[in-house]
């Protein structure tokens, strides 16, 4: 027997189980199908403007930044404003999102580089997949459009998220990924900017990833 | 081999503890994660049922772990991942190894990962010429130091800046030797930039998981950092080690036991990173592993399933039964001699190397419960320890003055009229020699207390016998 | 209040632990007074040790053996009544694993379980006392013990009784939810770290303030009166039971008595 063999034959011999009892096989086909919701926290329930205030709360607690804007075509000056407040350098490297790739970036004096990051960028920008209200997190997929070395290589992350993708709680998320197609490889919660307490459970920002996350939400047009 | 382990010098290792006043500095550390956990709770008004859903979701899933397994290993392999399965530690080191060899991987960047330590990964890596760089933090500053971790989730939670700083000076060679490294923030600072380097050169990435999702074959990784990321989408190569017991059913039900992780960890409500991951980059995709393997590991694991010790398998690590337990917070972590410490470590290393080795841990409780109380899975930690306990002394493993005291004891106790003569004339004679100062400093036989403590001196006759006097009444 | 002259008293086994039977003797007797004040006949059955020992030892057999002569000891009891909040979790909480391949003394030791209660908590509880008619000059701290807080819910009942105690101001610790170390053999088992767990919970006692250690069990009072003894501070450590009661011709736990009692 291989060891696949036999760690199935040990893990049934210890639920006494042969594999093949159909309750046992339907109970979990049925909830692979079904996938059941337990407990989903009031906090993140409500109308659009009351998940947009929790959000914020939420992400403002995890050490985030963020604002509204009002349209997409006012991001290229709400990115420029915050590089410029935070001393940041006026570069931007986004990725293939279309919805961030026709935006005039160099009209608002920023430097645009397209694609994933190798390490040397202070900031980039991405497009989020959806933001969860109640714990201010964001859910970005894997892809050409927003690539993962953006949220994770620069000093600088900036998200932008589209009101209309703010949902609740993480099982909307999820409900979410599962429609989404194509079907991306990844799904990443981000909440705050990087941290860590490892030195003398000191509260530091920035360990590997970004020190800085800025989220701005575009309302829904 | 399962990575070397001193459980067994734990009287050893609990007496040198107490006399290492570093670690006084631990007990402000884990009331501060005890406050932040209550208040994390306290914000959530669903958090105790969201505990009783959590602990549903794993017996659930534990019922019917073959199934679920098969069902992860369908997904994971459709989406481009290989499964790989492991029966010890030396099948999973072995496969890991050869991965890492096949693609001829010089450097390996490393997740945190309990199950890697377990089986003793790093060393094996080592032995096979492969470097294996931790990125977390706190496990590449106890890397560093040739030490193990010390805590689950904050694995250097026993040293000081100065020991961090020691530790990059002597790793950290090429920097100038003069740079000042007193403050924290230049620590990160240092180790981020460091340790960059080696997530942009690294041939594979490993990591474990904190769940296996059936529904979708993900992997999930959660970090505060960001390094579990890094390690994943940055080599080549991305290989997730995890014991069997990780797999959950479905996305949903990962959702219900995040919400408890993180509050229970550190008392934040979500983790700064937390990411599902299934198979290697798609077509399209501008960054990602081009190969993903997760190798399976049992290790003790299906034993476990059908015995005593099922509800151990529910424990998703995080750390919040050692940050309330008044033993850790005393002696630390190291001091338990293995990978895991606390009250969960002191349940689950005799299930992986056995009760002659390792069921002294479970001697070291007070049985106060405060583990219980704070896990998010509700494993009944307390009765669990009591297993162990009762384990060690049928085998004849509880220490032979021991078993005296409690064999006379016990002679006594079950025959309570013998009991009540032979106790009055010891607490009269006591009383008698007590009376100056209503207390001793010491006492034959009882020198483990009078150590540090005076003993109260009995106030004479016994209350049973006074009451007899008293009443008048034979029963 | 007093029962009825037609319905007979409740009947209450006094359980009154092996460390109250040996060591003080004038804790029993303030639970009888305070059990007696709210209407209940009191009977005090041949008892020895509730088996925690035994059974925190791994040592099973013996637990089954003295448990189930505890069992037929109390058997002409409504209930059974324990000054302790460990002795009551043992009985109340853990007899009954004893026998859970055994399904009819299973049933009884369920039933015997059953009627098993904490002091405190059976008098503000059960018997609906809300005040006792007692003094005590004083700050007091209150350490709630583990097994009685986490095993038997015992915190608020102590104090609401505590707080109708004329002259007596109690003050929280810093950790109430913390252990003190003493978890009974384990105070000589590992007697050190016993020591170094009490250290923390002597320094909680006494940044409070407080002149007075008041607590439901008397392990938890003496490991935590020992330490501060042996530190030379002054804090009198007394059971809530006594505090209750009003005893007041019994020194502090680990005090010189006056004269000798016979």
């Amino acid at each position: 027997m291989n060891a696949r063999d036999e760690i199935f034959a040990a893990v049934r011999r210890s639920l006494g189980v042969t594999g093949n009892e159909a309750p046992r096989r339907a109970a979990v086909e049925a909830r692979l199908a079904a996938t059941p919701t337990g407990i989903i926290p009031r906090r993140g329930r409500g109308e659009a403007a009351e998940r947009l205030a929790t959000f914020k709360a939420e992400a403002a607690r995890a050490e985030a930044s963020v604002v509204e804007a009002a349209a997409l075509a006012d991001l290229p000056a709400e990115v420029a404003r915050f590089l410029a407040e935070n001393h940041l350098p006026a570069t931007l490297r986004v990725g293939d999102d279309a919805r961030l790739a026709a935006l005039p970036w160099e009209a608002a004096a920023l430097e645009i580089s397209r694609g994933p990051s190798d390490g040397d960028d202070a900031n980039a920008a991405s497009a989020a997949f959806a933001g969860v209200a109640e714990s201010g997190t964001l859910a970005l997929v894997s892809g050409a459009d927003n690539p993962t070395t953006l949220a994770f290589l620069p000093e600088t992350h900036i998200v932008v998220l589209f009101a209309a993708d703010l949902v609740g709680d993480y099982e909307s998320a999820f409900a979410k990924l599962r429609a989404a197609r194509p079907s991306p490889r990844a799904l990443n919660f981000i909440t705050g900017p990087s941290r860590s307490a490892d030195i003398e459970e000191t509260l530091l920002i920035g360990a590997h990833g970004p020190r800085r996350l800025h989220v701005i939400v575009v309302a829904a047009s | 081999m399962t990575a070397a382990a001193t459980p067994s010098r734990f009287r050893e290792n609990i007496a040198a503890a107490l006399g290492d006043e570093r670690l006084r500095g631990l007990s402000p550390h884990v009331q501060s994660l005890i406050a932040a956990r209550a208040e994390a709770a306290a914000r959530l008004p669903e958090f105790e049922a969201l505990r009783d859903s959590a602990r549903a979701i794993k017996d659930h899933a534990l019922a019917h772990l073959d199934l679920y397994l098969e069902a992860f290993e369908r997904k994971a392999t459709e989406a481009g991942g290989q499964v790989h399965y492991a029966r010890d530690a030396a099948e999973a080191t072995a496969t890991i190894v050869d991965l890492c060899k096949a693609h001829g991987a010089k450097t390996v960047v490393k997740g945190k990962s309990m199950v890697s330590e377990e089986i003793g990964l790093n060393a094996a890596l080592d032995r096979a010429g492969i470097a294996a760089v931790e990125t977390d933090l706190g496990e590449y500053v106890v890397q560093l130091r040739e030490e193990r971790p010390s805590h689950i989730i904050a694995p250097a939670i026993h040293l000081t800046r100065k020991d961090y700083e020691a530790a990059f000076r002597r790793a950290h060679r090429d920097l100038p030797a003069d740079r000042d490294l007193s403050q924290p923030e230049r620590l990160l600072a240092e180790a981020r930039a460091i340790l960059r380097a080696k997530f942009l050169a690294a041939d594979v990435g490993i990591t474990g998981a904190n769940f296996l999702v059936a529904e979708t074959g993900a992997a999930i990784v959660v970090t505060n950092e960001g390094n579990g990321d890094l390690c994943q989408v940055l080599p080549k190569v991305h290989i997730v080690v995890a014991s069997i017991e990780k797999v959950v059913p479905t996305l949903n039900d990962v959702a219900q036991i995040l919400r408890v992780l993180a509050r229970s960890a550190t008392g934040q409500d979500m983790a700064v990173y937390t990411t599902a991951a299934v198979g290697p980059r798609r077509p399209g995709d501008p960054d990602g592993p081009e190969e993903w393997h997760v190798v399976l590991v049992d290790n003790g694991r299906s034993a476990m399933l059908g015995g005593p010790f099922r509800d151990m398998l529910r424990c998703i690590r995080c750390g919040a039964c050692m940050n309330h337990c008044p033993v850790y917070e005393t002696i630390g972590g190291l001091a338990y001699g293995w990978i895991y410490a606390g009250p969960m470590g002191a349940v689950l290393t005799p299930s992986l190397i056995g009760v002659a080795e390792g069921g002294a841990l479970a001697t070291a409780s007070t049985l106060c419960g405060r583990c219980e109380a704070a896990c998010p899975m509700r494993i009944p930690l307390p009765a669990l320890l009591r297993q162990w306990r009762e384990r060690a002394f049928a085998r004849a493993l509880t220490p032979a003055g021991e078993r005296f005291a409690l064999g006379l004891w016990a002679f006594f106790a079950k025959r309570p009229a013998l009991y009540r003569l032979t106790t009055g004339l010891a607490t009269r004679a006591l009383a008698l020699v007590g009376r100056a100062r209503g207390r001793f400093s010491w006492l034959p036989f009882a020198s483990g207390w009078t150590r540090s403590r005076d003993l109260a001196a009995p106030q004479g006759a016994t209350f049973q016998s006074r009451w007899r006097a008293k009443s008048g009444r034979v029963k | 209040m007093a029962a009825e002259t037609e319905k007979p008293p409740i009947r209450v086994g006094l359980f009154v632990t092996c460390l109250v039977d040996l060591i003080r003797p004038s804790v029993g007797f303030a639970a009888v007074k305070l059990l007696e004040d709210a209407g209940c006949e009191v009977v005090v059955p041949s008892q020895s040790c509730c088996g925690q020992p035994a059974f925190n030892s791994g040592d099973r057999a013996t637990a089954r053996a003295i448990a189930l002569k505890t069992i037929d000891a109390f058997a002409g009891c409504d209930y059974v009544v324990a000054p302790s909040g460990s002795c009551a979790g043992m009985l109340a909480k853990h007899y009954p694993e004893l026998f859970a391949d055994e399904p009819e003394l299973l049933r009884k030791a369920a039933a015997f379980a059953d009627k098993c209660w904490e002091l405190t908590s059976f008098l503000v509880d059960r018997l609906g006392v809300t005040a006792v008619a007692a003094r005590c000059e004083g700050v007091a701290a209150y350490h709630d013990s583990c097994a009685g807080l986490r095993e038997m819910g015992v915190k608020s009942q102590p104090r609401a009784l505590l707080a109708s105690v004329e002259g007596l101001r109690l003050v929280e610790l810093q950790d109430g939810g913390a252990c003190c170390g003493f978890g009974g053999v384990f105070s000589v088992k590992h007697g050190a770290l016993s020591g170094a767990i009490v250290e923390r919970k002597a320094a909680d006692v006494a940044a409070t303030g407080a002149d007075t250690l008041i607590a439901g069990d008397l392990g938890c009072l003496m490991n935590i009166a020992g330490r501060l003894q042996r530190q030379g501070r002054v804090v009198k450590a007394r059971h809530v039971a006594e505090v209750l009661a009003g005893v007041s011709d019994e020194p502090p736990i680990g005090e010189a008595a006056a004269r000798v009692k016979p």
